[in-house]
C-alpha cells in the first residue's frame, strides 16, 4: 500500500477499510513452517481456535489448509493438536 | 459445550495481517471473544500491545467498529458510546441489539485505567470490559505493572544480586471489580476455550456492567518459546496461580478445571514448576533464593484456599 501524506489522511485518523490488515502479509516473519498431515487430522479444530493469526483455513467444518500468507510460524497449532497432525519444519526445508 | 464446527462458520472479525508477535495470547483471546459474541459489537481499546499492533496506520485488523482514544479511558469511551446507543434506541433511531466491549491490557486496566473502569462499573453501563492480562507493560518493553507476578524480572523490577525481580504480589483486580457488585465478572484462560466462550456469552447476556480478567501469555515478556503460550496459560490454571471462577450476582463459583481441582477430580500442579518454564523467573532457581520462591508457592496456596472458601468449599 502506498503511504499517505497527511493531507490524504481522514479526519481523526479514521480507517474506513475494515480488516485491511490483510494487505500486510505477516507470513514472511516465519522461520518454522507448520505442515499438516491430512491423514492424521480429524478436523477437531483445536488448532483453528488456538491460532493467534487466523491462519488455519476451515470450510464446512473441515481444515482445508494453512494460510502461509499470514502464519507467523509460532507452532501453537502443532503443540495443541491432539493427533500430532501438524509438524513444524525449518522454513525452506520442504 | 461449545461446538467448534458451528463457531467456525462465523466470520473472522479479527483479520490476519495484524502485527502482534508470533504466539501472542492477546490475539487468541480476541478471536475467541469475538467468536463468542452473537450480536454486533462495538469495541473500545486502551493503549497497549493489542491496540498498537492491530491498527498500524493505515491498516486495521478489526472488522468491527473500533475506537482508541487514550491509555486510561477505554472504559469511559465505551461507556459514552453505550450511553449514546441507549438514547438513540429510546428515540427509535436504532432498533437492533448491539453489544459494547472494551479491551485493555493489565497496564491499561489494573493501573492506568482503573479509575475509568471503576466509574463505568459504578454507573451501571451495559458493557463488557475485558482485561487481557499478560502481567507487564509488554508494548513498551516489559515494565512491571500491578499485575506482574511476584518474582518476575522486568526492566523496572530487574533481577540482580539484591533485587529478586518484582517484590510484591499482583493485586487482586477481579476481586476489586467484584466489590462493585456488578451482575457478572470472572477469570478465565484461552487454553480453556469452552470456559472463556461460555463466560463471554454469560457476560454479554447479563444486563449491566460485566468484566472478565483473562490471562494472556506473552512469549517475549514471559520468556518462553512461542509454541508454549497455550501450555503456559493452561498450567497457570492447573497450578492455581490463575483459578477459573465467576461471580454472578454476588455468588462466587469456581468453574471448569479449577472446580474439578477443588472437588478432588483433578490434580493440582506446582506453581514453581510453572515458573521454571519461564525465563522471567530464571534467577529464582538458586539455593539463596529458595525461601523467596517458597514464599510465592505459599502465597498462591493461601489465595487459592481463600477463593475456595468464598466459593463454598
Ligand atoms: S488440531 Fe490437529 S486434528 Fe485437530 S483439526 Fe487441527 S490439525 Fe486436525
Ligand atoms: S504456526 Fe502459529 S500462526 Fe501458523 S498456523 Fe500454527 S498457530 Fe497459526
Amino acid at each position: 500500500m502506498k503511504e499517505k501524506g497527511w493531507k490524504e489522511c481522514l479526519w481523526g485518523g479514521l480507517i474506513v477499510d475494515a480488516g485491511n490488515s490483510v494487505l500486510y502479509k505477516t507470513g514472511d516473519w516465519r522461520s518454522q513452517k507448520p505442515i499438516r498431515d491430512e491423514k492424521k487430522c480429524t478436523d477437531c479444530l483445536q488448532c483453528w481456535i488456538m491460532c493467534p493469526d487466523a491462519a488455519i483455513k476451515v470450510k464446512d467444518g473441515k481444515v482445508v489448509g494453512i494460510d502461509y500468507d499470514y502464519c507467523k510460524g509460532c507452532g501453537i497449532c502443532s503443540k495443541v493438536c491432539p493427533f500430532d497432525a501438524i509438524e513444524m519444519k525449518e522454513e525452506g526445508e520442504q | 459445550m461449545v461446538s467448534l464446527k458451528k463457531l467456525s462458520e462465523k466470520e473472522e472479525l479479527l483479520a490476519p495481517g495484524h502485527r502482534l508477535c508470533a504466539g501472542c495470547g492477546a490475539s487468541i483471546i480476541v478471536r475467541q471473544v469475538l467468536l463468542a459474541a452473537e450480536d454486533p459489537v462495538v469495541i473500545a481499546n486502551a493503549t497497549g500491545c493489542l491496540e498498537v499492533a492491530t491498527t498500524i496506520y493505515p491498516y486495521t485488523a478489526w472488522r468491527v467498529p473500533w475506537i482508541h482514544s487514550a491509555f486510561e479511558n477505554a472504559a469511559a469511551t465505551i461507556a459514552g458510546v453505550e450511553t449514546m446507543y441507549q438514547v438513540k434506541k429510546r428515540k427509535g433511531e436504532i432498533t437492533r441489539d448491539i453489544k459494547f466491549l472494551a479491551f485493555g491490557g493489565d497496564g491499561g486496566t489494573y493501573d492506568i485505567g482503573i479509575q475509568a473502569l471503576s466509574g463505568a462499573l459504578e454507573r451501571g453501563h451495559d458493557i463488557l470490559y475485558i482485561c487481557y492480562n499478560n502481567g507487564a507493560y509488554m508494548n513498551t518493553g516489559i515494565q512491571r505493572s500491578s499485575a506482574t507476578p511476584k518474582g518476575a524480572s522486568t526492566t523496572t523490577s530487574p533481577a540482580g544480586k539484591v533485587i529478586p525481580g518484582k517484590r510484591r504480589f499482583p493485586k487482586d483486580l477481579t476481586a476489586i471489580v467484584a466489590a462493585h457488585n456488578i451482575p457478572y465478572c470472572g477469570q478465565t484462560s484461552p487454553s480453556f476455550y469452552n470456559d472463556l466462550i461460555g463466560k463471554v456469552q454469560k457476560a454479554l447476556s447479563a444486563e449491566g456492567p460485566t468484566f472478565l480478567n483473562i490471562i494472556s501469555p506473552c512469549p517475549r515478556g514471559w520468556r518462553h518459546e512461542t509454541d508454549q503460550s497455550i501450555a503456559m496459560a493452561e498450567e497457570a490454571v492447573t497450578c492455581c496461580f490463575w483459578p477459573l471462577y465467576e461471580v454472578e450476582n454476588g455468588e462466587w463459583r469456581l468453574t471448569g478445571y479449577s472446580k474439578q481441582i477443588a472437588e478432588g477430580k483433578k490434580e493440582k500442579t506446582s506453581v514453581i514448576d510453572w515458573m521454571r518454564k519461564q525465563g522471567r523467573f530464571r534467577h529464582l532457581f538458586t539455593d539463596a533464593r529458595k525461601p523467596f520462591l517458597d514464599s510465592i508457592q505459599e502465597e498462591v496456596e493461601r489465595e487459592w484456599e481463600n477463593l475456595k472458601k468464598r466459593c463454598g468449599y
